[in-house]
């Protein structure tokens, strides 16, 4: 029997446009008009998204994942589970994002060098090996641009110099020897309202899912435990690796060495037993008459329960039928968009004002001759609560263990839209 | 064309200067030419020469280069093999691993013999990052040369049994690629490889965990074996089709008579508790890796749990959400109470993208029974007016199947769907037929007005699925629709030319059917279809069209068959069964990548089925955990030590104390501090005459090592203070406690001995112990022999400065400790130990016997292995062993030499000469190895003895004893003697 190689075997970069450009291969060369099948998926597909993420050519398996318009195409030859490919692929995404700031087709040309020394440590002959970015950050400094105009000038180099000691670390998502001279550790509580409402106002299903995002920039070995208010609302929580699991199990407290930098501490989703705020409620009128080539167009927002605070950075989409040839509103506030060929409305309302309720309201034009459409758009609500978080989270203290100095401490919290759906 | 020769040329140019800022530049333009998928090969001389460069970052675009093209270019990638050759003998470990990772990353199968022996000795290197690189290697050799598979078998035996978490997600993943069948190897490592799961990296993780998965279903018996077989029947009332209940059946009798109590194994539940904890990773792949094996081996009662976290997953990106739902939607069908109060997260938005949609319609359909069904149909109806027509289509499939399903609510879809007909989308009424005409097989006598409805429909419905739909209902129920039928042959007998053969058939079959029922208004229109039918284009249409003439026509040629043509057309045929088309695809291990294709992959491990019997659990049992228990009984801290088992997410003994020690080393020294005092206590205890007082001290030294021990296993605190902490630990033991403490142990032998004269090797041991606490660091734990090999190398672990692991071989008997004198890597394949043997050395009695063993790891000869050039202290003498004329490739050979230390701890300092080669070692005696040999009597050894014993105080102040031990057939005091004197 042949052995099988299993694992990741090549990896092509796609971009919209169907151009491959980039490749890496972690054996032997793949030739990349295994992509053509790939490419077929591409077309059969009516949306970007609608490319199947597994895709079985005779010899290989195409496991892909789209972000920032990028297709990462994994080429896989046998059985390996497609959730560890695709993890795989959007840590490497996540990574470059980190690393150039964006994760575009330009950037990733620009850097086409640091890609392939990244992706050379993230994968040992298709197996993962260093993912941490604490550890990539060791051993491959990220590029900036000062950094730039001195490599250039002097000739030395992005590769670190020191040897990736974190890889052999218990704690392999710290590096050693970190040294600030303003300590600081900001959190930042994050929860999304998913909700769907139906026709008439009333909530299909709402929930909440949060996020602790952290910023910790402290010397040394520091260790902090973080504690809860009401910890009872946290229903099913996912941890980054750093946070001590039997700790959280038995006292309901985070305790951790943090990561330096950047990092999601904690996952959180608040159990659906609790009656979830709706902040926004929207009033609407939308009809298209039989026979008449024009619809009428009405839509109201207000604030609901907002617990006092000003919703922020409200954003409506919606799709419109097919039928629809072009609108003609006017908005109370903000601006609206309105494309003819995709048939998206977006209209960017501003802040709500709970004294005069933004309104977008006018009439769409139909193809002559055609029928009434029967379908109603839906309409997707996006906005921003800043300091509060809708579940009512509170964080009670963070305290720091095994260093000396006083850390600035900082805790934000914001709420916003996740995906929020009004049916009409 | 040329431009591109000129440019190579200027990189070539480039690659040769001195300056190494324009070799990176160069190879920055040449990496970038890889990445676009151009041609770089030839450079490839240009490119190898500066494998050995100075720079770190030309070096590794270096390395990134020659793992793409040496599989082309093999004659001139072998010029880069001898830098790799060095780099693995480099003193730094990430140096050594580097260079392996190259070395074995290059396809060249020349070297395939240099890559087995790198790996070879990269797996007991001493560092267990080059030790999980080995790990690495081991896919890449066998990929490119299946033959030595054999020997990789060896290697991955050998680091399966490495207790850090770094290599063990690595060697699991080449046991799944090189041996995935051999089980075997798993059983000693299972326990330990459940214990270290939480503290491996995230992608070990998952590779461990489906390899669990497979194991433990060869060797536990089945959770779910015994339970409730009604309930169960119940539970999938609706969804059981007829041969899965007769399976069920056929099962019943033979569970009922197996069924006796069910106890779960031990272990088998040490799996399930301990990958619990991952289902809050953040990593997807991992939380599916549990669930799955939750799926696939958890009593029915426990699966539930998995359901919170796979629903989280959905908030994740759409390609996660996809498999996912995917594996949703096959639970789902077997375990749908588990994901029921999670109905709602499976409710559509207009965002999702169509492959999620559909498969979420999936999850919701096998989901939906009578108590939501009401709620899943008006969810449904929203779905049915979507601007996807692809997800419409497949929600009015889906109305269809939760139709069939649940009785009560089929009239209510019945009447839904007959709406749909009226809709404006073609597609949307052409879904719906096909549904309704399956519905309606179930209960066509209701429904005509339905039928003569849809017959209305084939003037409009264009939709050839939907119009052949039309046409079978029509025919097949042509008796309830007696005016209509002959009336839609004579239209579609019309159009017949300008139809889609699916059609055409369906016209034909129509024709037949009222010929047979109703030949009086039909005959001529059937005559005229099978006409045009008998010169259409399409062979099938002709055939069936032949076929039928011969069938339905009486002619004087026509066969037996015509006069059953009417049973053969009207016979009642079976009402189709809308199944799910994830039902039993959890034959597939879930979460596989042949699971979501739904056909075997390349690779796929079938997951076995349960056995009938489990299989001996001994095999998992492990020496070393066999002895714990045993041991730790009459302890108080016992149930400290099963917590430390069960470990913490990751576990809190590890703190910075060292990476490279062992996450268990903890637990191997509080069961070694178990034992000690075990020993001391059983000591004080049997000891009646000894005053209270002794017994006390006694305690109090355990309640000492209490202490440390408590301090190693739980601070967090670096390593040097846990080690200076245990120094200042001995020294003060050493200073006041340990002496006092020593005396009614010491004092006991004599009487025990006489008690149990002749009471043998394991109260020897015990007795050993005491040897426990000898002066020079490196040897400050001696082994005894009843602890197993790992358990010493764990705590010499612990004892060392250094962060490494200092490999250590252990003598047969365990109890001579084997001293390293040349390290395979220095030597360059040559490798020294050197032990006490504690035998008189014979040619000169002063002098101490040093049993030295050479290994050859080469794959050549070493010849005329000898002594050179010894450099002694004044007074020190050395009696060299015979030079070995010819050592072979993979031997090794033992050989006995005198030293004379002059009672001084000294080392003897002298050259290893082979005949390329010159070693510089040296060996330093540890005090208690220094020895001579003395006759004694037994009365004399007694007496020896007794004024040892009470003299003891005076002894305590010697720093050195001159000659401290006796040759003795009592064996059993000997070391004490050596204890004493120290």
């Amino acid at each position: 029997m042949l052995a099988a190689a299993k694992m990741i075997h090549s990896l092509f970069l796609v971009n919209a446009s169907g151009d491959i450009f980039l490749e890496k291969h972690w054996k032997s060369v793949v030739s990349r008009s295994v992509c053509d099948y790939f490419f077929e998926a591409l077309e059969r597909a009516t949306e970007p998204e609608n490319v199947p993420p597994v895709i079985p050519t005779p010899h290989h398996f195409l496991i892909n994942v789209l972000r920032h318009r990028i297709y990462f195409v994994a080429v896989i030859q046998s059985e390996v589970p497609p959730l560890f490919v695709i993890e795989f692929l959007h840590r490497v995404v996540d990574t470059f994002q980190d690393y150039f700031g964006v994760c575009s087709e330009a950037a990733i040309k620009d850097n086409v060098v640091v890609v392939y020394e990244l992706l050379e440590e993230m994968l040992d002959n298709g197996f993962p090996l260093a993912t941490e970015s604490n550890i990539l950050k060791e051993l491959i400094k990220p590029p900036t641009i000062l950094r730039t105009v001195v490599n250039t000038i002097t000739g030395s180099t992005n590769v670190g110099e020191q040897l990736p000691t974190g890889q052999l670390s218990v704690v392999p998502w710290r590096r050693t020897g970190v040294k600030y001279t303003n300590n600081e550790a900001y959190f930042d509580v994050v929860e999304e309202i998913d909700a769907i409402i139906d026709k008439s106002g009333s909530t299909i299903t709402a929930e909440i899912q949060g996020v602790i995002d952290a910023c910790v920039k402290l010397t040394g070995m520091p260790d902090l435990t973080l504690s809860f208010m009401n910890p009872r609302l946290l229903d099913d929580v996912s941890f980054h690796p750093c946070v001590r699991f039997k700790r959280w199990e038995a006292e309901r407290i985070l305790s951790f060495i943090p990561p330096d930098g950047n990092f999601r501490l904690l996952s959180y989703h608040v159990s659906s037993q609790n009656l979830v705020a709706i902040p926004v409620y929207v009033k609407h009128n939308i009809s298209f008459r039989e026979g008449s080539s024009q619809g009428r167009f009405e839509l109201t927002l207000g604030p609901k329960q907002t617990m006092g605070k000003a919703v922020e950075s409200v954003l409506v989409s919606s799709q419109l039928p097919r039928g629809v040839l072009n609108a003609n509103l006017s908005p109370s506030q903000g601006t609206y968009t309105f494309d003819p060929v995709t048939k998206l409305l977006s209209w960017d309302v501003g802040k709500i004002n709970p004294q005069k309720l933004p309104s977008l309201k006018g009439s769409v034009s139909l193809q002559t001759g055609a029928s009434k459409p029967d379908e109603n758009p839906t309409i997707n609500i996006q906005f921003k609560i800043q300091q509060l978080a809708i579940s009512g989270l509170k964080v009670n203290r963070l305290d720091m263990y095994g260093e000396k100095y006083k850390p600035f401490k900082g805790i934000k919290y914001m709420t916003k839209a996740g995906k929020f759906q009004v049916r009409t | 064309f040329l431009f591109y020769i000129f440019r190579h040329d200027d990189l070539k140019e480039m690659l040769d200067s001195n300056k190494d800022s324009l070799k990176l530049e160069a190879m920055k333009r040449i990496v970038a030419m890889i990445a676009r998928g151009k041609n770089a090969s030839d450079l490839f001389p240009a490119v190898v020469k500066n494998v050995a460069c100075k720079n770190i970052e030309v070096k590794k675009l270096v390395y990134v280069y020659l793992v793409r093209y040496a599989e082309e270019q093999q004659d001139l990638a072998l010029l880069s093999i001898s830098t790799f050759q060095r780099g693995l003998k480099d003193p730094n470990q990430l140096i050594r691993a580097s260079a392996l990772r190259v070395l074995s990353s290059i396809r060249v199968t020349i070297i395939v013999p240099i890559m087995m022996l790198a790996i070879k000795e990269a797996a007991s290197d001493m560092s267990p990052y080059v030790r999980k690189t080995a790990a690495h290697a081991i896919p890449k050799l066998h990929s490119l040369d299946p033959e030595q598979k054999d020997q990789l078998i060896e290697v991955i035996e050998k680091l399966l049994a490495d207790k850090t978490t770094l290599v063990a997600g690595s060697v699991v993943m080449a046991f799944e690629e090189v041996c995935p069948d051999r089980i075997d190897l798993i059983h000693k490592n299972y326990r330990k490889l459940c214990n270290l799961l939480i503290d491996v990296e995230e992608w070990g993780q998952v590779v461990i965990i489906n390899m669990l998965t497979r194991y433990a279903r060869t060797q536990f018996l089945n959770p779910n074996i015994n339970e409730s077989l009604l309930e169960e029947n119940s539970e999938k009332a609706f969804y059981a089709s007829d041969d899965e209940e007769e399976e069920d059946k056929k099962a019943e009798p033979a569970t009922l008579a197996k069924r006796k109590p069910y106890v779960m194994d031990p272990d088998h539940r040490l799996l399930l508790r301990n990958t619990k904890p991952l289902l809050q990773s953040r990593n997807a792949a991992v939380v599916m890796a549990v669930a799955q094996l939750y799926f696939h081996l958890a009593p029915k009662a426990e699966v539930g749990i998995i359901a919170k976290a796979l629903v989280r997953l959905m908030r994740s990106h759409s390609e996660v959400q996809y498999v996912v739902l995917q594996n949703v939607a096959t639970m789902s069908i077997k375990r749908r109470g588990m994901f029921e109060p999670y109905l709602k997260s499976f409710y559509i938005r207009s965002t999702d993208p169509t492959q999620i949609k559909v498969l979420k319609l999936e999850v919701l359909t096998n989901l939906a029974n009578e108590t939501n069904i009401s709620t899943i149909l008006r969810e449904f109806q929203t779905y049915i007016k979507s601007m996807d027509k692809d997800f419409v289509a497949a929600s009015i499939q889906a109305i269809g199947r939760c139709a069939t399903n649940i009785g009560e609510v089929r009239d209510t879809c019945l009447n839904g769907l007959v709406q749909l007909l009226s809709n404006r989308d073609e597609l949307v009424v052409a879904e719906s037929v096909v549904v309704i005409k399956k519905l309606l097989q179930m209960q066509p006598e209701q429904h005509s007005d339905i039928i003569k409805h849809m017959a209305k429909l084939i003037d409009n419905i264009q939709v050839p699925m939907a119009r052949a739909s039309i046409l079978w209902l029509i025919g097949e129920y042509c008796e309830h629709v007696p005016k209509i039928a002959p009336d839609v042959l004579r239209k579609m007998a019309k159009s017949f030319t300008n139809e889609e053969d699916i059609v055409k058939l369906q016209i034909i079959n129509l024709a037949a059917k009222l010929y047979l029922t109703n030949s009086k208004q039909s005959k001529l229109l059937t005559q005229y279809v099978l006409n045009l039918a008998k010169y259409d284009q399409n062979y099938d249409i002709r055939d069936r069209a032949r076929f039928i003439r011969q069938l339905i026509v009486p002619t004087d040629k026509s066969g037996a068959l015509s006069k059953y043509a009417k049973k053969l057309f009207l016979a009642l045929k079976p009402a189709p069964v809308l199944e799910s088309p994830f039902k039993d695809r959890d034959h597939f291990q879930l979460g596989s990548l042949s699971h979501l294709l739904n056909a075997k992959a390349a690779g796929y491990q079938e997951l076995p089925n349960w056995p009938e019997s489990a299989p001996d659990p001994s095999v998992r049992n492990v020496e070393v955990k066999d002895s714990i228990p045993d041991w730790s009984k009459c302890s108080s801290r016992k149930d400290r030590k099963e917590k430390k088992v069960e470990k913490p997410f990751y576990s809190d003994s590890e703190g910075e104390s060292g990476p490279t020690e062992s996450a268990d080393s903890g637990n191997f020294l509080i069961s070694l501090f178990h034992r000690m005092s075990h020993v001391l206590l059983h000591h004080s205890h049997s000891e009646q005459s000894s005053s209270a007082e002794d017994r006390k001290r006694g305690r109090k030294a355990v309640k000492n090592q209490k202490s440390a021990s408590e301090s190693e296993s739980e601070s967090e605190s670096s390593e040097s203070e846990e080690e200076s902490e245990e120094e200042s630990e001995e020294e003060s033991e050493s200073d006041t406690n340990v002496r006092k403490k020593r005396t009614p142990v010491l004092k006991q032998p004599p009487k025990q001995s006489k008690k149990e004269s002749k009471k043998e090797t394991q109260e020897m041991s015990l007795l050993d112990l005491d040897d426990y606490e000898p002066a020079p660091a490196s040897a400050s734990v001696t082994p005894v022999n009843f602890l197993s090999s790992s358990l010493v190398s764990d705590l010499e672990g612990l004892s060392l400065t250094d962060t490494i692991l200092a490999p250590t071989t252990l003598a047969p008997s365990g109890s001579i400790k084997m001293y390293e004198l040349l390290h395979r890597i220095k030597g360059e394949g040559l490798a020294v130990e050197y032990c006490f043997s504690r035998q008189p050395f014979s040619p000169e009695p002063n002098m101490v016997a040093v049993q030295i063993q050479f290994t050859n790891n080469t794959n050549s000869e070493t010849k005329n292995l000898h002594i050179e050039d010894p450099r002694l202290q004044s007074g020190m003498r050395i009696r060299e062993f015979a030079e070995i004329d010819v050592l072979a490739a993979g031997e090794s050979v033992t050989v006995v030499m005198g030293i004379d230390f002059c009672d001084s701890t000294q080392a003897a300092n002298f050259q290893l000469c082979t005949h390329t080669r010159k070693f510089f070692v040296s060996i330093q005696p540890p005090v208690g190895e220094l020895m001579t040999p003395a006759f004694l009597t037994e009365n004399d050894f007694k007496k020896e003895q007794g004024e040892r014993t009470s003299a003891l105080s005076r002894f305590n102040t010697h720093s050195c004893p001159s000659d401290c031990s006796f040759s003795s057939k009592h064996l059993s005091f000997f070391s004490f003697y050596v204890a004493v004197s120290l």
